[in-house]
């Protein structure tokens, strides 16, 4: 029976992660002046969790997801622009787009070593980049994509200046797909990612269909990013090219490494965490703050990443066990 | 499960930390939010314009129409949906009067709509693309735009015995105009046009291109790059002998920004470009400019990037007295039509169009004093920007 | 057209020198070392700083270039690298994009952003042509230097490798490190070595192309993704992998660009793309190597 709760027990709500969620949903309300910040915090951490899918949980090394979000997000901009103003159709259409692109991408990710993927993801991303500048009748080009009016969401929410329906907005979808995922991640089919992920062959050797299940994350995780760059796009009001920027990929990844792999939380936390980091950093110093980010990225690392959740450690002699 | 449990917690304090009481509105502070590339590729942007910014404060004085002046400098990295972020902080939790800066186009047009939802004036130090004026009536331009350049040296160029002209361009916004408006006149007054060629944006070599160049053997090659990158052209140009092929080198003064000149070398003597800005402009205005400029920053040299953002102060300053200190619509008032003299020469801000009207001028890239500058021998008086006549 | 593929040459030798130590190192010490182009940086600035300041002569910077990266490499290897060799992937690439980000700032603190701007001695300006029309073949002093000195480097490289024991020891410690170790080599000490080798190599690849690539504060993350090509099609196993990668990607963007600008940017990224897609190990791999 024990045995039986703890692995049911994963899989529900507990009750701080209520607490947590309740208030992240209260906070555009509660401290309207940083609706803004927390409107980004919630995109970039979706698009973390959607690259914690297949990074964390099955292993691939992605250096260009943001492939996926660019996608979705022209894709969502697009949809405003010429045929209807709707966030919500913007955002179903988004995730198909970008899923379909990685469903493609897919086949090219399944073989190879670390770097090797690392490379035709970046490429990938590198590419829609050029693509995007090269089609400028379509998406605008280096200006980026003008024009991108939204209507009100579920017809009655407008999105204002002070960003707080866009926050809202952001962090209701955050909180669905990571629901969804939480179902997904826990459920049998979560543990065959978890089982390529540590050890390929021994995989294989049980049956375990690892070609198929690669290519469905992947698709999944593409669709999810394509949803974050959706938001984006729609709370902003335009898209550019930078979506395909190699730091998007970069710094997501940061985030991800940072807040820890193979949890969903470690998206969120990790994008909070630098992204406020990044904010207070940049007010202090506009011209240098990079330098601290540096900093702390290669302390955090000599210390021991997971030293930064554990604060009874910082105080402790030797080294810390590896978390995996 | 401890590592969840802190951070709950932590996730908590941050959000406390974040919670800082909001800035009391200060009905007696003049606030301008200045947006610059400060990190990044356009950094040297964001540097000239922060330094000349800073400039006429200290030679004008920190209060306006009786209000104290604030500058707030925020870094947006070139990326606009930062910047978009930032102008709406600075809108909403700053309560600025007035948006500058604005480093490339798609910071500035993504910014637009803000400005105009909040009715705050926006005036463009930097970026350079024809249409940023159209899309707000909230935007006020005192930097240039290419068409501007690249027109009048489409002007000068026939009447020089320079016939056929191969354009090289950076593939984006402000290069693709370039590269339209310059081909376009050119055709106009009787010339040819045999190649349009674009660089990508992170190409790290122009020799594939410039080769084509020289293979086509044009009277001239006509250049825009972005600020920073017309050394490597220069140096790339004079390596393959294109000099001595017979092929002029002309461009926009992007290609001999004052910030380098100097570094680049005799092989940058003679060429050509046009531009609103030189820092060897003789005007006592532009002598006084570049002297306390350089006194204030270590002897760097100002730029056509710190002449925007010195004039747009200037237009903002201007327009604060006209408004009494002001913002919103009486603030935008007060900027249309100004007249005034600026280290670049005379200019305007065109009341209809908000955009700057200046002279273009002709210049030659000379040594006086063992230094290099671009020396003006002919001037196109107040042009207005051709891209919008369309 | 031999003139196009002149310059594919030597940007691609170019490409080379840069990423020949990063190569080396990844196949050595399987360590992602994303701030490789960091020294190549440093190479590139200590040139330009002792021709400027010190006026000392352009072929005397290029050792110092080497040198002065070396010895920060040495130093950085045996502080802040060992420690994290077994650490996972994602711990290397967290720490490395730290390193890059303080060096970055660090370099725009204290000399400034704008673009570097070289002065080649005179000697190095000119331009020899022959032939004509079609099969002309121009070529820039400059780059027949660049391409001198890197087959220079390259012989010496292998010859090292293959000829003396160092190179012995160093193929033995990649091939399989605990064995190596059992055999009695000092491990640590040949990662040392290789890494400020490698190091050195970067920053004189820097100097040379302060040049060609342009200087300023942002190099190490503009020409990360062209290092991380040629590993990666090259293979961390040998020195003629990266080589012939380099060769093949510096000939087809300089071709590329030149033959269908439309598609320059595509052309290399496409590319690399379909090797690796291909053959994922790489395009050159040896028998039983990583």
């Amino acid at each position: 029976m024990k045995a039986q709760d703890a692995l049911l027990g994963a899989s529900r709500m507990k009750a701080w992660e209520l607490a947590l969620w309740l208030a992240l949903l209260a906070s555009p309300l509660a401290l309207p002046t940083h609706a803004l910040i927390i409107n980004e915090i919630a995109i970039v951490a979706l698009f973390a969790i959607s690259l914690d899918l297949i990074l964390g949980y099955s292993g691939i090394v992605s250096l260009g997801h943001a492939a996926f979000f660019g996608l979705g997000g022209y894709a969502a901009g697009l949809l405003a622009k010429h045929i209807s103003p709707d966030p919500l159709t913007g955002l179903l259409l988004a995730a198909v787009v970008s899923a379909l692109a990685g469903a493609l991408m897919s086949l090219t990710v399944l073989r190879g070593n670390d770097l090797t993927r690392l490379m035709v993801t970046l490429g990938f991303a590198l590419i829609l980049y050029e693509l995007a500048n090269k089609l400028d009748w379509l998406t605008g080009g280096a200006d980026g994509l003008q024009g991108v009016t939204m209507g009100p969401l579920l017809g009655r929410f407008e999105f204002d200046l002070f960003g707080r329906t866009a926050a809202l907005y952001s962090l209701t979808v955050l909180l669905l797909v990571f629901l969804v995922l939480r179902r997904v991640v826990h459920s049998p089919y979560g543990a065959t990612l978890m089982a390529i992920r540590d050890n390929r062959l021994r995989a294989m050797s049980i049956g375990i269909p690892v070609a198929s299940r690669l290519a469905s994350v992947y698709t999944l995780a593409a669709g999810i990013a394509g949803m974050a760059g959706a938001l984006l796009t729609q709370t902003t009001g335009f898209a550019s090219l930078d979506l395909f920027d190699i730091h998007r990929s970069a710094d997501v990844m940061l985030m991800l490494v940072i807040g820890g792999t193979g949890w969903l939380y470690g998206g969120i936390f990790g994008a909070a965490v630098f992204k406020v980091m990044q904010d207070v950093l940049s007010n202090i110093t506009p011209q240098y703050w990079t330098f601290w980010l540096g900093l702390f990225l290669v302390v955090l690392v000599m210390v021991g990443r997971e030293r930064l959740v554990r604060p009874r450690s910082w105080f402790a002699r030797g080294k810390t066990q590896e978390a995996r | 499960m401890k590592r969840r449990q802190f951070s709950t917690a932590a996730v908590a304090a941050a959000a406390a930390a974040i919670a800082a009481p909001a800035a009391l509105a200060q009905d007696n502070v003049f606030k301008i939010g200045l947006i610059l590339p400060m990190t990044g590729q356009q950094a040297t942007t964001g540097r000239q314009i922060e330094a000349a910014a800073r400039l006429y404060m200290a030679q004008h004085g920190d209060t306006v129409a009786g209000k104290k002046v604030q500058l707030i400098v925020k870094d947006d990295t070139s990326l606009p949906d930062v910047t978009r972020r930032i102008a709406q902080e600075l809108v909403v939790n700053d309560k600025v009067n007035v948006l500058a800066g604005f480093g490339i186009t798609p910071s500035a047009l993504a910014v637009a709509p803000i400005a105009t939802q909040s009715k705050t004036p926006m005036v463009v130090m930097a970026a350079a693309t024809s249409s940023i004026t159209l899309a707000s009536p909230y935007v006020v331009r005192t930097s240039f735009t290419l068409p501007q350049a690249s027109v009048a040296l489409a002007d000068w160029a026939p009447k020089n015995g320079i016939k056929t002209v191969v354009t090289l361009v950076s593939d984006y916004g402000p290069g693709l105009d370039a590269e339209k408006f310059f081909k376009d006149r050119l055709l106009f007054n009787g010339g040819q046009v045999p190649e349009t060629l674009r660089v990508p944006m992170r190409s790290p070599d122009f020799a594939p291109f410039l080769q084509k160049v020289r293979d086509i053997k044009p009277d001239a090659l006509f250049v825009f790059v972005p600020s920073g990158a017309g050394a490597a052209v220069m140096k790339q140009f004079l390596e393959r002998g294109m000099d001595k092929a017979g092929i002029k080198l002309i461009g926009t003064g992007d290609v001999t920004d004052d910030d380098q000149l100097n570094d680049m070398g005799d092989g940058a003597l003679g060429v050509v470009t046009s531009h609103h800005y030189s820092a060897f402009h003789p005007s006592a205005a532009n002598k006084k400019f570049v002297a306390e400029f350089s006194k204030a920053n270590k002897g760097l040299r100002p730029n056509f990037m710190a002449a925007g953002g010195y004039d747009g102060m200037r237009v903002i300053y201007e327009a604060a007295k006209a408004s009494k200190g002001q913002g919103g619509d009486a603030l935008l008032a007060g900027m249309k039509g100004q007249i005034f003299e600026s280290p670049r020469g005379p200019m305007f801000i065109d009341a209809q169009t908000r955009d700057v009207v200046h002279n273009i001028y002709l210049r030659k890239v000379e040594k006086k004093d063992g230094q290099l500058w671009n020396v003006e021998f002919d001037v196109i008086k107040d042009v207005k920007d051709p891209g919008k006549a369309r | 057209m031999l003139t196009i593929l002149f310059d594919g040459i030597a940007y691609g030798m170019l490409l080379f020198i840069l990423a020949v130590g990063l190569s080396v190192t990844m196949g050595l010490m399987n360590f992602i070392n994303l701030a490789h182009g960091a020294f190549a940086m440093v190479g590139g600035y200590i040139t330009v700083l002792l021709m400027q300041r010190l006026g000392l002569p352009f072929l005397l910077c290029l050792p110092a270039a080497f040198l002065g990266a070396a010895l920060i490499g040495a130093l950085l290897e045996r502080t802040l690298y060992r420690p994290l060799y077994h650490r996972p992937h994602l711990d290397q690439v967290l720490f490395s994009i730290g390193l890059v980000f303080m060096a970055i700032a660090s370099v725009d603190y204290f000399i400034g952003s704008t673009q570097q701007i070289l002065q080649l001695p005179d000697w190095l300006k000119g331009r020899t042509e022959l032939g004509s029309g079609a099969w002309q073949l121009g070529m820039g002093h400059y780059r027949l230097f660049i391409i001198a000195v890197c087959l220079a480097l390259t012989v010496v490289l292998q010859f090292i490798l293959s000829r003396t024991r160092f190179g012995s020891r160093l193929r033995a410690s990649v091939d399989d490190q605990r064995v190596a170790a059992g055999l009695g080599i000092n491990v640590n000490q040949v990662f040392l070595s290789t890494f400020a080798v490698g190091s050195g190599l970067a920053g004189l690849g820097g100097a040379l192309g302060a040049e060609v690539l342009g200087l300023d504060p942002n190099f190490p993350l503009k020409f990360m993704v062209y290092f991380l090509i040629v590993v990666a099609v090259g293979g961390t196993s040998s020195i003629s992998g990266p080589l012939l990668a380099a060769l093949l990607l510096g000939i087809a963007d300089v071709a590329g660009k030149y033959y269908i600008p439309k598609l320059g940017a595509f052309i290399v990224y496409t590319l690399m793309i379909v090797i690796l897609v291909w053959r994922p190990q790489g395009l050159f791999v040896r028998q039983g190597g990583k």
